[in-house]
């Protein structure tokens, strides 16, 4: 089990618990303060680079065929723009 | 005993399972996306009521089920490297791990949802909790296909020597419960973060 546990995904996992732990605290005044608009801004970011993380390491998109990936990167950025756009119209 | 990742630098390019599941993966986060969007549009509209609505939400529940989820995730992905490299057993345990995450995350949506009903919020209660039903209902559903798909990989590594196709079957389920993930994910920032 321990060669499997020492993969850099278990690097990828620790990082991942770290961003939701990051978001939590953005979500509760953490260098923001009572601007929450910004905190807000900020989860949605720590949110989909957390998604691009599962992406390239676990579904393994990162040695997946280019136009895959790119495809899959693509729409993060495009969907992380377009929610805060959304989210940034009822501010 | 040999290294996962020179297994995996052996096939540079490699699709990880069949392209039909990639298709139906792309398809189903491009209609979340669409609820997503919708979600925020209307959130603009009546930011007093979604924030209100939001308050009664237990972030620690959507808090626990992000982390259940994460470490499924890892644990499925630790799954398939192992099976690349004949660790069977291990392969095994790990996947059981992943099927306790989800059953974990079905008990607490299980006592969340209990909570609201009890508390009379239900999915006509307004357009807050239209979306949190409906987007977290479809979510639900996914998982318990997920966690169904993960017992047909359990069952299917547990017979033996794991071949190629039986590999891509594998990389198939596992790349559908990063899915999961994936949508609980966003999810959680949504409805339960975002002010």
């Amino acid at each position: 089990m321990m060669i499997l546990i020492r993969q850099p995904i278990t690097i990828v996992w620790f990082i991942l618990i770290f961003a939701t732990g990051l978001s939590w605290q953005f979500g509760h005044g953490f260098g923001f303060g009572e601007n929450y608009h910004f905190a807000s801004v900020a989860i949605l970011i720590v949110t989909f680079i957390k998604i691009r993380f599962v992406f390239l390491d676990f579904m393994e998109l990162r040695a997946a065929p280019k136009g895959l990936r790119w495809l899959f990167e693509v729409w993060a950025v495009l969907a992380c723009a377009i929610l805060i756009g959304f989210y940034w119209s009822g501010v | 005993m040999s290294d996962p990742n020179e297994a995996r630098t052996a096939s540079a390019q490699h699709l990880p399972g069949e392209a039909g599941v990639w298709m139906f993966i792309v398809g189903d986060l491009v209609i979340f996306t669409l609820l997503f969007a919708v979600f925020l549009y209307y959130r603009a509209d009546n930011v007093p009521l979604f924030t209100e609505s939001q308050r009664t939400l237990n972030q620690t529940y959507g808090a626990v089920n992000t982390l259940l989820l994460l470490s499924s995730s890892w644990f499925v992905a630790l799954a398939v490297q192992g099976a690349r490299i004949g660790e069977r057993l291990n392969a095994l345990r790990l996947i059981a791990l992943a099927f306790g995450c989800g059953v974990g995350f079905i008990g607490i949506k299980y006592f969340e949802y209990s909570e609201k009903f009890r508390a009379g919020y239900n999915i006509v209660t307004n357009d807050f909790f239209m979306y949190y039903f409906l987007t977290t209902g479809i979510h639900l559903v996914h998982v318990v296909i997920g966690m169904a798909v993960l017992a047909f990989l359990w069952h299917t590594t547990r017979g033996g020597e794991i071949d190629a196709g039986e590999l891509s079957t594998l990389e198939s389920g596992a790349s559908f419960w990063h899915l999961v993930d994936i949508l609980w994910i966003a999810l959680f920032a949504l409805l339960y973060m975002l002010r």
